[in-house]
Parts: structure tokens; C-alpha cells; sequence
């Protein structure tokens, strides 16, 4: 059988012209209703009217501005540096005999714990300026030795902490672009734990030790740590210049700003033999909740969820009159083949909500963003091929969620019933899910089988394993991917339309 | 009812089943000389629940005339009209247009023109829109609709939403949209329901026209006053089946049989003459008049005028179609007032 064919109810041939004029009919009787089209029309203007009000409402400038990675994106660049140029290609060794972090436990009081991400070592960093390129190899709290790059890359090396049973000895040499780190148990024999090209650091770098210790999760929130190392046999091969070690704050100098917990700043101790290095803060990508104040796209579609009530309204409304008004059998008997009718439907509604989401978006999203920059809004920065993909996924949202919302009007034939049904289906889940208070393991299960999972279409921020933070859908986070999300939301409209078409066949018109 | 029960007190076969037979003959001759009606049904049985809503449907509709498909609330009538569109499944039976289950008809308005109910239609749609997307589902232009408009007389409000239409324009724009595909069949369900007297009018010579032009019409109607000067054949319904299925000339000759009225002052001593000659009688509309059956017409005269009984007037008894609709009926109304006869007892 010729694909987009179907035969009718009957088993009969019904022609390819057969579905092409129940999609003209159906495309007729839905621009000659007034209040469907009106909708359609709200549908896509309500998303940018709530980006421009989320453009214009938040006023930032004059704030610090967000120290930007090398590869655009925004960082978190503060912890303690203990340092010293080096010209050329050159290199250094280090021990670590003891890594060891606290957390406050009250206004006063430290203690001692766990912060997994907690790292200290050596880097070679193309200045004490936030942002700048890097490379470090480092002995972290929980993840044994790491080296790390320019914010977002990361690369295991051997595992284990570092103590004074076991002390951690690590290597960074410089060749040009080329940064190699090592790690050692005893001093002799070295492993490689890999060599990353980081460009732009230029003739002179500073190099040398650095700690620094990311906030620990505590619930919703977080608690800024601090964390001490005690590093030894510290040696250098080159040309290095200058004659003292010098210790700076990289980032805030007020240690408040850098994160240190009430009564710590960063410091360093001692002499090349044996220091003492305090420090607090991170070297990675910045996420959501250490960059609270910035925006993401997914932020300024918040009228997407608005857009969606009136979609899934208009979208029940398409089928149910038909069947308040006995209407559904003038149209079954100007076309018996019900399935095909119901499809027809489908296309139109979800063609028409398509496009209005896509014009709506396409709209929604630079409008607000130029609106939002122009007011000082950081803007999590995205590509043009996520930026499309938020487009066409809050279009695709949109129609998918109108044709469930057919589907189940047609199963309850009633549009009181249908309306709330799909809209508990998906309000329900959404506002838990916008529920900061939400458990994290229920909200991502949440939007894992709900239709609020193709609200992943909408993430635009990353999920980094080097950082400990809250990953939920209320931070922006989604568990799925953005399109596998949206297959759930498509699994529920599938699978309604199916059953709908089914019982449209079965039951009496 | 003040009419006396003249059938169900007369001897012989019931009435109804006098003219199923005789219509079997009507219907064998007529299939061999027109090889596909415009409807066919045959042995339809359908139960909602435990309501047995059609128990052997079986009738025809012949082209180039006006069938009046006639029987109280209940009968089956809209039931079966559903069952013709393919809108309801039966348990039982085939229904078929122009020889054809409707469900295999590629462009179903080009073959049966319908109209079930005037009101389904969105109120917010202009009666021209509702017209075009049914227009647009089997193909047709948009001129198409603009000629059905004209023919009905709604052109001047076409434009108008139709949720504003009186009932008599909701009946017209259903009219046009059963004549959108110019189809060989039409049917149509209670469609003088609501109609002015004017509409009623219209609505005759419209059907009559629409016979006139060579198409099948089949139109219900819950009262035999509707139909009875527009049909020129009737399919009378109760309890889910056809109790007569014959043309009205017909069924007016087999229910009136061979029953004489009588004229008399002396209506006792009349009564008592003839019950002991073996005839049945009953008292009919008139206060003077009494309904004579099983002796003819000579005999009762001769007989009266041994007994010098005396009488004005004997003539063939011819019954109305009314009263025609409601012996055939009667047994079929589930649920009627008791007559006052009843009420006595």
C-alpha cells in the first residue's frame, strides 16, 4: 500500500485525494470559528508578551559583570592561588600529603566534612584574571586526581584521596599549547593523566598551587566550604621568574564574595618545602545555582505554560462541540472513514498550533533576550543550533499537547471533562515541578513520565559532573534530554489518538 | 380518543399484516423492474440495553417519489435513518443506498443528501461556512454552495452566524447542505418540526419538487398530518419494525375493508338488527352514525327495512389516514394515555 494511504472503515480503497480533502475541510471549519482562531492567535502572542515582561522587569546594570570562559560560557573563577610567572615552557611537581575541608554547621561553627569537589594542586593559568585559560592537575575530596582545563573539561586520573599515608604527587609540565599532566604514588614512577591543548595563554604564564573548595549542597541550598591542603617538595623546571611565591585571591577579595564561611579567608603558610594553602571557591562552569541572577531561555518562554492552557482549550474545543452540537454526525456521515477523520483533525490542529507556537517563539526568544541584555540581564549563553531547537521545540510542544488534548476530547465527548483532564495532566506535574521544595528525585521523576517532561525541549543549561548542585527542573535542569522529553509528551498524544480513533470506530455517532 | 377502535373489533386478519403481504407483492414486482432503489433496508435489528430499538427494520424507498416514514416517538424511525448514514452499528440486517453499504460510498453526499438535525451545526460558523467545509469534504467548489443557498432561499443570511438562525432557517440550511452533493437520495428526519406555516408549505412543494426531479425521498415524521398530502407512499412504524409499508391510496382502501356507515336516529334497535344478522358494530365519530362491518351494504339495507328500523344514509365506510396511522400504532405507543373507555372500565 502507497504510504499515506489508508483504506477506509470498510476495507475499501479511499484514494489519495480521500485525506487531502478532510484536511481542507477540517482547515475550513476551523478558520470559520471566531473563538479558535482568536485562541490560536493568544496562544502565540502570549509567550512573547511574558518575554518582554520578563525582559523589561529585571533591572541589573551596574552589576558585576559574569566571568566568561574561553569557550564563551559562563565560569566560576575564584580560589586561592600561590604563584609565580613562568616564561616559555617550564614545569612542576608537587605533594599532597592532606586535603581536608569544613562546612559551617551554625552562624559560628565549622566542621569538619566532605566537599567531593574540593581540589588541590597545580595549575598554569594564563593570568589571575576570572576567565582566563588554564590548565590544573589536582588531588580532589572525593574523586582522586583530576586534571582539568578551561573550565569544562575533565579527565580521571588515578583514584583516592590524598593523605599522609598516601600522599598524591603531581606533575604539569608546559610545551607550548600543550599542558601534560602527571600523577605519582612515589615520586619515581609517573602515569600520565593526559595532555590538553589550551590556547591563548601566551609567552608568560603564572603557575604554581591552588586550592579551592565548590559549596556543599545542603537541600535547596548551599553552604560555602573551605578547604586546607598541605602540599610539599614543591620544585620548578624552568624559567621561572621572581623570587617569592605570591599568594592571591582570584575572583572577589572580599572572602564574604568568594564564598569563605564566616570567619575564613584564604591564606598560605610556610615555606617551598612544606605549605599550608586555604582556599574556598571553584575553577569550573558556572551553573545555575552559583549564578543565580543569570537568565536562560527557558526563563523567558515562561509563557509557554500559558500558551499551552489555551492550546489544550482550543484543541478539546475542536472535537467536543462537535459532539455538543450532534455536529460529529453530520461529519461522520460526510465522511465514514473515522479514523482518517480524526487524523485529519489532528493535522490541521497541530499544523495551526505549529505554526502560531513557532511564530510566537521565534518572536519570544531574541525579543527577550535583547530585552533582558539591554537591561543587564545575563543571559545564559546558547548556540544558534539550541537556540532553533528551543524554537521549534516549544512549536512542536505546543501542537503535540493540542492534539492530546483532541484525543482525549474525543474520548470524553465532552469539553468540561476533557479541558480539565488534560489540563490536571499537565498543570498538576508543572506546578510540582516549579516547586522549589519539591524533593529532587520526585521532580525529575516528574518530568521523566509526565507530559511536563517535553519541557526539556526548553533547557538550554548544561549539567556538569565536576560540579555538585542542584539539578532539578526548577533550576532548569531537566533528566532527559530535550528531545526525548518531548517523545513522552508525543507517547501520550500517540497513544490517545490511537485509543480515541479506536472508540470513534467502535462507538455509535 | 372519542373514534371508536373500529379495527381491533373487527373479525378477520390484522390489518397490518394484511399489508405487509400485500405489499411483499408491490416490492418483488417493482425489484425486477427497477434493479437498485434509492434505499434499501432489510432485517435490521438493533438493542440499546435492554430497549429493543429496531426488531427487523425492512422497507424500500423508490426514486421519483416521496416516502412518508411515519410512526410515534420511539419507533425506530431516527434510529434506522443513523443505521442508513452508517452512524450506528446494527446487530442485524443491511442497509444499503443505491445498492451500496453507505460506508463504502467515496464521496457519501454525492450519493444520499440527509438531514437528521437541523440544530447540529456550531453556532459561532456562518451558514455558508458550514456549507463549505461540507463542500470541501467531498470536493466540491464553493460555487456549489452559493447554488444550494439560492435554491433553499437562505443566500440573504448566509453570511450570518448560524447560531442565529430561527429553527425554520436552520431547517433550510440543512436542506441545502443534504442537496450539496445533487444527490439521487435524500432524507429527511422530522424536518417540519419547528416550521411556520409557511415553511410547512415551502417544505411540501420542496419535497414534492425534489421526487419530481427523479430522486428517492424519505422523509420521517412523528404525525401522519405532515406527510399525508406530500408522501405518495408510506412506511408506517411501531415498536422497531415496518407495520405497513404501501401507497397511501392503498392503505386508506385496506384499512377502511368492506365496512358501511350507517345514518340512523334509531341507533339501538338499528344495533340489535344487525348483531343478530352476525355483523359487528361499533359507534363512529357522529352522534347518528355507527360503522357496519361483516355484511354488505345491500343486505344491511334490506335487513333494516324488514325491521323497519329506520336510517338516512349507507355508505362505504373510508377511513382518514390519521385514523389509518393510529390503528396501525396503536400497539406500538409505549407509552399513551389510557382512553377514556379504558379509564372506565
Amino acid at each position: 500500500m502507497t504510504a499515506g494511504v489508508a483504506t477506509s472503515r470498510s476495507g475499501r480503497w479511499a484514494g489519495p485525494n480521500g485525506f487531502a480533502r478532510l484536511v481542507h475541510a477540517e482547515w475550513t471549519k476551523f478558520r470559520t470559528v471566531r473563538g479558535w482562531v482568536i485562541g490560536t492567535v493568544v496562544a502565540a502572542l502570549l509567550p512573547v508578551l511574558v518575554a518582554v515582561l520578563a525582559g523589561v522587569s529585571s533591572d541589573q546594570r551596574g552589576s558585576q559583570t559574569v566571568p566568561v570562559g574561553p569557550g564563551g560560557e559562563p565560569v566560576t573563577d575564584s580560589f586561592y592561588f600561590v604563584h609565580r610567572p613562568l616564561a616559555g615552557d617550564g614545569g612542576m611537581t608537587v605533594s599532597v600529603s592532606a586535603l581536608s575541608s569544613s562546612i559551617p554547621s551554625g552562624p559560628a561553627d565549622l566542621e569538619p566534612g566532605t566537599v567531593p569537589w574540593a581540589k588541590a594542586g597545580l595549575v598554569i593559568k594564563q593570568s589571575t584574571r576570572q576567565g582566563s585559560p588554564y590548565a590544573a592537575i589536582m588531588v580532589t575530596g572525593g574523586h582522586g586526581i583530576r586534571m582539568q582545563n578551561d573550565y569544562v573539561d575533565d579527565t580521571a586520573g588515578p583514584p583516592g584521596p590524598a593523605s599522609a599515608a598516601t600522599v598524591r604527587r603531581l606533575r604539569l609540565d608546559r610545551s607550548g599549547d600543550a599542558i601534560t599532566g602527571y600523577a605519582s604514588a612515589d615520586g619515581t614512577h609517573w602515569t600520565k593523566v593526559g595532555t590538553v591543548h589550551t590556547s591563548g595563554l601566551g609567552p608568560a604564564v603564572q603557575g604554581g598551587l591552588f586550592v579551592a573548595s565548590p559549596p556543599a549542597v545542603d537541600g535547596r541550598g548551599t553552604r560555602g566550604s573551605v578547604s586546607t591542603a598541605v602540599l610539599g617538595d614543591l620544585r620548578g623546571q624552568g624559567n621561572w621568574a621572581g623570587g617569592d611565591w605570591t599568594g592571591t585571591q582570584v575572583g572577589p577579595e572580599s572572602p564574604t564574595f568568594a564564598g569563605y564561611p564566616r570567619n575564613t579567608s584564604g591564606s598560605f603558610t610556610g615555606a617551598a618545602g612544606r605549605l599550608t594553602v586555604t582556599g574556598a571557591g571553584d575553577m569550573a562552569p558556572a551553573v545555575r545555582e552559583t549564578l543565580p541572577t543569570g537568565g536562560t531561555l527557558g526563563d523567558l518562554l515562561t509563557g509557554t505554560f500559558a500558551a499551552l492552557i489555551v492550546v489544550v482549550v482550543v484543541g478539546t474545543l475542536f472535537i467536543a462541540t462537535e459532539y455538543r452540537e450532534n455536529l460529529i454526525r453530520v461529519t461522520l456521515a460526510a465522511a465514514p472513514a473515522r479514523s482518517r477523520v480524526l487524523l485529519a483533525k489532528a493535522a490541521v490542529l497541530g499544523g495551526v498550533t505549529f505554526v502560531a507556537g513557532l511564530a510566537g517563539a521565534a518572536v519570544a526568544v531574541p525579543l527577550g533576550e535583547r530585552l533582558a541584555r539591554s537591561h543587564g540581564v545575563y543571559v545564559f549563553p546558547v548556540t544558534a543550533s539550541a537556540e532553533l531547537r528551543v524554537e521549534f521545540g516549544m512549536a512542536a510542544l505546543l501542537a503535540t499537547a493540542s492534539v492530546l488534548a483532541l484525543s482525549v476530547g474525543t474520548l470524553f465527548r465532552h469539553s468540561a471533562g476533557a479541558v480539565t483532564t488534560v489540563t490536571v495532566a499537565v498543570v498538576l506535574p508543572y506546578v510540582l515541578i516549579a516547586n522549589p521544595f519539591m524533593p529532587a528525585s520526585v521532580a525529575n521523576w516528574l518530568a521523566r513520565v509526565t507530559p511536563v517532561a517535553a519541557f526539556a525541549v526548553q533547557q538550554t543549561l548544561v549539567r556538569y559532573h565536576q560540579v555538585t548542585s542542584n539539578y532539578t527542573p526548577y533550576d532548569g535542569y531537566y533528566p532527559l534530554a530535550p528531545w526525548a522529553g518531548f517523545t513522552v509528551l508525543a507517547g501520550y498524544a500517540v497513544a490517545g489518538l490511537a485509543t480515541a480513533a479506536l472508540l470513534l470506530r467502535r462507538r455509535d455517532a | 380518543m372519542g373514534r371508536s377502535r373500529v379495527a381491533s373489533t373487527a373479525t378477520g386478519p390484522e390489518p397490518g399484516a394484511a399489508y405487509n403481504r400485500r405489499h411483499e407483492s408491490i416490492s418483488n414486482s417493482r425489484l425486477t423492474a427497477v434493479s437498485a432503489p434509492g434505499i434499501v433496508v432489510a432485517g435490521l435489528h438493533k438493542r440499546y440495553g435492554a430497549t429493543l430499538a429496531l426488531d427487523g427494520m425492512s422497507f424500500s424507498v423508490r426514486p421519483g417519489v416521496v416516502t412518508g416514514f411515519v410512526g410515534p416517538n420511539g419507533a425506530g424511525k431516527s434510529t434506522t435513518m443513523r443505521v442508513i448514514l452508517g452512524l450506528d452499528a446494527v446487530a442485524e440486517g443491511t442497509a444499503l443506498i443505491e445498492g451500496k453499504p453507505y460506508r463504502s460510498l467515496r464521496h457519501p453526499l454525492n450519493h444520499v443528501g440527509s438531514l437528521l438535525d437541523a440544530s447540529a451545526l456550531h453556532p459561532g460558523r456562518s451558514g455558508r461556512n458550514h456549507l463549505l467545509w461540507l463542500a470541501h469534504s467531498q470536493g466540491l467548489a464553493a460555487r456549489r454552495v452559493d447554488q444550494v443557498l439560492e435554491r433553499t432561499g437562505l443566500a440573504p443570511a448566509a453570511r450570518r452566524k448560524a447560531g442565529g438562525y430561527s429553527l425554520g432557517m436552520r431547517q433550510r440550511l440543512g436542506i441545502a447542505a443534504a442537496l450539496l452533493g445533487d444527490p439521487p437520495v435524500v432524507m429527511l428526519d422530522e424536518p417540519f418540526n419547528g416550521m411556520d406555516p409557511d415553511g410547512i408549505i415551502w417544505m411540501r412543494g420542496f419535497l414534492r419538487s425534489l421526487a419530481a426531479e427523479g430522486r428517492a425521498v424519505l422523509v420521517s415524521s412523528h404525525l401522519m398530518s405532515e406527510v399525508q398530502d406530500t408522501a405518495d407512499h408510506l412506511v408506517v412504524v411501531g415498536r422497531g419494525r415496518a407495520v405497513a409499508d404501501a401507497g397511501v391510496a392503498e392503505l386508506i382502501a385496506a384499512v377502511s375493508g368492506n365496512r358501511v356507515n350507517l345514518r340512523t336516529t334509531a341507533g339501538t334497535a338499528a344495533t340489535r338488527v344487525l348483531t343478530q344478522a352476525g355483523a359487528t358494530v361499533t359507534r363512529a365519530g357522529g352522534r347518528d352514525t355507527l360503522v357496519v362491518s361483516g355484511l354488505p351494504a345491500d343486505r344491511i339495507v334490506t335487513l333494516l327495512g324488514e325491521s323497519a328500523v329506520p336510517f338516512s344514509e349507507v355508505s362505504a365506510h373510508r377511513a382518514g389516514l390519521e385514523e389509518v396511522y393510529l390503528e396501525l400504532t396503536r400497539d406500538a405507543v409505549e407509552f399513551r394515555a389510557m382512553t377514556p373507555t379504558e379509564a372506565a372500565r
